[in-house]
C-alpha cells in the first residue's frame, strides 16, 4: 500500500511542478492546491498507514494509528487552505486591474 | 600616551570646525586648523633627542584584547621621519590653503576633511598594530577621496576620485588579507613582535602570499606601475591638497609599509625583485611620460610617480643587506636605504614648493598649460625663483638637497651592480642603465617647468586678466620649503644625524652598530662614476631637450587606447555591461523562469547528493496489502491528476481538483483519520466554491501556447522532481532507527482528559502550533478583506502606482 501511495503522490508532484511551471495564473494556483494534497498524503504515508485502530481511546482498541501525523496535517490542511483562498483573490484582483491572467503580460513595465 | 593625543587632535578639531564653522565668520577658518599639525610639529620636535639615542617611545591603549586588537601607538626613527613631514608639511600646506582657497568655498568641508586625512595619516605611521594601521589606511583613502572630489560640482572630480578610490581600496583589501595571513603564522598583529619571530615563520606556505598581498597594498597607495593611473586623475583636487597628499604625504604611505616591513620579508629574494623591479619601472615610465604632458600639475603627478618609483626601488635595494651577515663591506649595500630616506625628505620639500608655485601660476594667470604660459620670469620674479630651485633639485642639480640624494642613487646601482646575490649579476647592468635613463628625463621636463612656463616669448594676449606677482602670504610657504631645499644640501648630516640614523636602526633593528649604517654625505665627493653620470645627464639633457620637437614623435608611436588608463576604462565600463547582461539573461521577469531555476536547483543539489551518498533502499515487506476498492481509488487519483493537464476547460480542471481532493478524503477515511477526513471534506468544498466563483470573473482558459521546447523542458523538469520525490520518500519509509514518540500521545485521557488523540494532540499538547494557525487564518481572511475591499473604495487602478 505504502509503495503504491508513494507513486500516486510522485504522479501528484509531477503534475504540481507541470502546471507551477504554466504562465497562466489559475493554473499556478491549482498546481499549488494539487502539491499541498500531495504532501498531505505524504506525511501521513509515511508515517505508516492501516497500522492499528482510529485514534479514539473510548472507541478503539490498542493499537492505535499514529496519531501525530495527523494533528501536523490538520494544521497544514488549514493553513493551505488560508493561502489558497488568499491567492485566488489576489488573482482575481490581478485580472480586474491589469485585465490578464497570464504571467508573460503581468511582468514589470520595463518589458512592456 | 603623547602620541596618541597627536593622532586625536586632528580628529577633534575636525569635530570642532564642522560644529563651529557658522559661528566663525570673521576670521578665515583655516587659521583655527593650522593650530593643529604646529601643535603636532611641536610635541614630535621635542621627542627627536630622545628617539635619537635610541629609545623608542611606545603606548598601549586597550582596545578590543579580547581579539588582540589594540591602540598601540610605536614612535622611533622610520614613524618619526613621516611624522615631522605630516606635520611640517602639513602646517605649510594649511597656511598656503588659507589664502589660496577663496571664502566663497564651503571651507568647513575644506578643513575637516583635510584634518581627517592628517590624523589617518598619523594613525597609519604611529601604529603597531596592523589592525589599527589598516584602519587609519583606508580611513586615508576616503578622506582623499573626499578631498579629490572637493569641487563635486566637476565631472573630471568626481570621476578622478571614484578612480582613486577603486584603485587604492581594492590595494587595502588585498594588504588587510595579508596582514590577516601574517596574524595566522605568528599569532600577534604587532609589527615588533612579528619582527622578532622572522626566523620561524619565512619557510611558512603563507609567507609568500602575505608578502605578495602587502606589497599590492603599497603600491596601489603609492602610485605604483600600472596602479600609478590614478594620481594624475587625483589632480582634479585643489592644488594643497595636491601638494600636501598626492606629493608629500599619503603617496608615501606604501614607501613606509614597505619599509616598516623590511625587517620581516627584506631577507627573501622575491622581496629584493619584486620592489626593485616595480620601483625602477615606475622610474621609468613616470619620467618618460612626464615629459608629454602639457598641463603643469600632470606633468607634476608624472613627476611624482617616477621619484616615488626611484624611492621605491632604493628601499627594495636596502633589503639585500638583510641577506647578507653583517660585515664592513656590505654597509654599502644598506646605504641604499639611507638614500630611499634621504630622497623621502628631499621630494617632499621640493615637490611641495613646487606645486605651491603650480597653484600660484594658476591662481594668477589663469590657466596652467604650458602652451598658454610663457615669459612669467619678469612678472613674477618670486613664483620663479620658487620654481628655478624645485625644478633644479627635481632634477638633481646642485647646490640643492636633490643632488646629494641623486649621487647615493647613482652609488646604490653601481654597487647593487656587482652583487653576487639572487641572481642579480646577470643583469645587473641595467640597473645604472635604467636609472641614467629615467634621469635624463627628469633632466628634460624640469627644464620644461622652467623654460616653457617662465622664459621665451610672453603670451600674455591669450590671458583673460592681468597677471602680477603672487601677494605675499601665498609665497612664505613654498619659501620655507626652498630654504629648506638649500639647506639640507648644506647640512645634510645634521638631518643625518638626528633623523635618519635612528629610521635606520627601526629598518635594520639587529644589523649592524648605528654609526656604520649613516654614512657621512659629502657634497663634493671627489671625480667618481656618480659624478660623471650627473655630467652626462646635464649634457643629453641638454641636447635632448633643444630637440624636443625633433623626437616628441615617439609619444605617438604607441596607440592612446593601448595606454593603462584605456585598459581601466575598459575593465570598468566591461564589466558593468558583462554583469548587466549576465543579470539581464537570467532575471527575465517571468515567472516560470524562476520555478525553473529553483527547481533545477532542487534535482541537482538534492538528487545529485542522493544518489552520490548511496542513500537508496527499496522494500516492500513491510507494506500494508491494498484491497480492491483501493485499487480503484488510486487509478481515479491517477486519472483524474494526469488528464488535468489536457482538460481544455477551466471548469472541468476544478472539478478534476475536486475529484482529487474528495479522494484525498476517501483516503484519510481509509487511514484511520476521521478529523483529517472531515476537515478535507469542508475545506475541499469551499476551495471549489472559491475557484469557481474566481472563473466567474476571469476570462475563458485559453489554450497555452507553449513552445514545444518550453514543453518537453517543463515535463522533463516535473517528471524528474516526481520521481525524485518518489524515490526519497521509498528511501525514507523504511527508517526505523528511532522509537516513536506517539505512544505518550496515547495516555491522553490520563494527561489531558481527551479520548481523541488528535484533538489532545492540537489543542493541549501543542497547543501552540494550534494557536499560529489560527493567526494565519486570521490574517488570510483581513488580506482578502482588504483586496476587497480597496476595489469598492477607489476602484482599482489608483492603487497600481
Amino acid at each position: 500500500m505504502e509503495t503504491m501511495m508513494i507513486l500516486l503522490i510522485g504522479v501528484l508532484v509531477s503534475v504540481a511542478t507541470y502546471l507551477i511551471l504554466s504562465k497562466n495564473v489559475i493554473r499556478v494556483i491549482l498546481g499549488t492546491a494539487i502539491l499541498s494534497h500531495a504532501v498531505h498524503l505524504l506525511i501521513l504515508t509515511i508515517a505508516g498507514v492501516k497500522k492499528g485502530n482510529v485514534p479514539l481511546l473510548k472507541e478503539a482498541e490498542s493499537p492505535y494509528t499514529d496519531a501525530l501525523p495527523q494533528a501536523l496535517i490538520l494544521t497544514a490542511i488549514v493553513i493551505s487552505f488560508a493561502v489558497t483562498a488568499f491567492v485566488l483573490v489576489l488573482a482575481f484582483r490581478i485580472y480586474q486591474t491589469s485585465k490578464s491572467d497570464d504571467f508573460e503580460s503581468l511582468r514589470g513595465q520595463k518589458y512592456e | 600616551m603623547t602620541i596618541h593625543v597627536a593622532i586625536i587632535l586632528p580628529f577633534l578639531m575636525a569635530f570642532i570646525i564642522s560644529i563651529i564653522n557658522k559661528k566663525f565668520t570673521k576670521i578665515h577658518i583655516g587659521w583655527l586648523a593650522l593650530t593643529v599639525p604646529i601643535i603636532v610639529f611641536i610635541i614630535l620636535a621635542r621627542l627627536i633627542p630622545i628617539i635619537a639615542s635610541g629609545n623608542p617611545y611606545t603606548h598601549t591603549y586597550q582596545w578590543i584584547p579580547s581579539l588582540d586588537i589594540n591602540f598601540t601607538t610605536y614612535l622611533d626613527g622610520l614613524s618619526m621621519i613621516f611624522g615631522l613631514l605630516i606635520s611640517g608639511i602639513g602646517s605649510l600646506v594649511v597656511l598656503y590653503s588659507i589664502f589660496y582657497l577663496s571664502s566663497k568655498e564651503s571651507l568647513q568641508h575644506f578643513y575637516c576633511y583635510l584634518l581627517l586625512f592628517m590624523g589617518a595619516m598619523l594613525g597609519v605611521v604611529f601604529s603597531d598594530n596592523l589592525m589599527v594601521l589598516y584602519a587609519f589606511w583606508e580611513l586615508t583613502s576616503v578622506s582623499s577621496f573626499l578631498l579629490i572630489s572637493f569641487w563635486h560640482h566637476r565631472k573630471a572630480s568626481r570621476a578622478g576620485a571614484q578612480k582613486s578610490m577603486l584603485i587604492t581600496v581594492t590595494g587595502g583589501v588585498s594588504m588587510l588579507v595579508g596582514f590577516i595571513m601574517l596574524h595566522m603564522m605568528t599569532d600577534s598583529y604587532s609589527v615588533h613582535e612579528i619582527i622578532h619571530q622572522i626566523e620561524h615563520i619565512s619557510e611558512h606556505e603563507l609567507f609568500i602570499p602575505a608578502m605578495i598581498l602587502i606589497l599590492l597594498g603599497a603600491f596601489t597607495k603609492s602610485a605604483q606601475f600600472p596602479f600609478h593611473i590614478w594620481l594624475p586623475d587625483a589632480m582634479e583636487a585643489p592644488t594643497p591638497v595636491s601638494a600636501y597628499l598626492h606629493s608629500a604625504t599619503m603617496v608615501k604611505a606604501g614607501i613606509y609599509l614597505v619599509a616598516r616591513l623590511s625587517p620581516i620579508f627584506g631577507g627573501e629574494m622575491l622581496w629584493f625583485w619584486i620592489v626593485t623591479t616595480v620601483g625602477l619601472i615606475t622610474l621609468f615610465w613616470g619620467s618618460f611620460n612626464a615629459v608629454k604632458q602639457t598641463d603643469l600639475k600632470a606633468l607634476l603627478a608624472f613627476s611624482t610617480v617616477s621619484q616615488l618609483g626611484l624611492i621605491m626601488s632604493l628601499v627594495g635595494m636596502g633589503s639585500v643587506a638583510y641577506a647578507l651577515d653583517f660585515e664592513a663591506d656590505t654597509v654599502i649595500y644598506t646605504q641604499a636605504t639611507f638614500a630611499a630616506l634621504f630622497h623621502l625628505i628631499n621630494h617632499s620639500t621640493f615637490k611641495g614648493a613646487l606645486f605651491m608655485m603650480v597653484g600660484i601660476v594658476d591662481h594668477e594667470v589663469g590657466t596652467r598649460d604650458i602652451r598658454r604660459l610663457g615669459g612669467l620670469m619678469s612678472i613674477m620674479p618670486l613664483t620663479f625663483t620658487v620654481a628655478v630651485i624645485g625644478s633644479l633639485s627635481m632634477a638633481g642639480m646642485p647646490p640643492f638637497n636633490g643632488f646629494l640624494s641623486k649621487e647615493l642613487f647613482f652609488a646604490a646601482v653601481l654597487h647593487i651592480k656587482d652583487l653576487n646575490l639572487f641572481s642579480i649579476s646577470s643583469v645587473g647592468i641595467l640597473f645604472p642603465v635604467i636609472a641614467w635613463i629615467a634621469s635624463v628625463f627628469t633632466f628634460i621636463y624640469c627644464m620644461i617647468i622652467i623654460f616653457k612656463a617662465f622664459l621665451g616669448r610672453p603670451l600674455i594676449q591669450k590671458v583673460e586678466r592681468p597677471v602680477h606677482e603672487a601677494p605675499f602670504p601665498l609665497l612664505v610657504a613654498p619659501f620655507i620649503l626652498c630654504i629648506m631645499v638649500i639647506s639640507l644640501f648644506f647640512f645634510p648630516n645634521t638631518l643625518g644625524k638626528y633623523i635618519l640614523k635612528p629610521a635606520m636602526v627601526s629598518i635594520y633593528p639587529n644589523l649592524a652598530p648605528a654609526q656604520k649604517l649613516t654614512p657621512e654625505i659629502h657634497a663634493w665627493h671627489g671625480i667618481n662614476t656618480e659624478i660623471l653620470m650627473t655630467i652626462a645627464v646635464i649634457l643629453i639633457g641638454t641636447i635632448l631637450y633643444r630637440l624636443l620637437g625633433k623626437w616628441m614623435g615617439i609619444y605617438r608611436f604607441y596607440p592612446p587606447n593601448w595606454s593603462l588608463n584605456a585598459l581601466y576604462v575598459n575593465v570598468i565600463s566591461g564589466s558593468e555591461s558583462l554583469s548587466n547582461k549576465v543579470t539581464n539573461s537570467y532575471m527575465t521577469g517571468l515567472l516560470r523562469h524562476y520555478a525553473f531555476y529553483i527547481y533545477s536547483f532542487f534535482i541537482f543539489s538534492v538528487g545529485v547528493f542522493f544518489f552520490y551518498s548511496g542513500a537508496f533502499s527499496f522494500s516492500t515487506e513491510n507494506n500494508a496489502s491494498i484491497e480492491w476498492y483501493e485499487w480503484i481509488l488510486i487509478g481515479v487519483m491517477l486519472l483524474a491528476a494526469i488528464s488535468i493537464l489536457f482538460v481544455k476547460s477551466r471548469i472541468t480542471a476544478v472539478i478534476l481538483n475536486g475529484v482529487l481532493g474528495f479522494g484525498v478524503t476517501f483516503f484519510f477515511v481509509l487511514f484511520r483519520a476521521p478529523d483529517l477526513a472531515l476537515t478535507q471534506l469542508v475545506v475541499e468544498s469551499v476551495t471549489t466554491v472559491l475557484f469557481l466563483l474566481c472563473f466567474y470573473y476571469l476570462p475563458e482558459w485559453s489554450t497555452e501556447k507553449l513552445s514545444i521546447s518550453t514543453k518537453i523542458s517543463n515535463s522533463i523538469i516535473s517528471i524528474t522532481v516526481g520521481a525524485l520525490v518518489v524515490v526519497i520518500s521509498l528511501a525514507v519509509l523504511n527508517f526505523d532507527k528511532f522509537e516513536r514518540i506517539s505512544k505518550y500521545f496515547e495516555d491522553a485521557y490520563n494527561l489531558a482528559g481527551g479520548a481523541n488523540i488528535v484533538n489532545t494532540i492540537l489543542g493541549d499538547f501543542r497547543g501552540f502550533d494550534t494557536m499560529l494557525e489560527v493567526v494565519v487564518l486570521f490574517i488570510a481572511g483581513l488580506g482578502v478583506y482588504t483586496l476587497i475591499k480597496f476595489k469598492a473604495k477607489k476602484g482599482g487602478t489608483d492603487f497600481e502606482d
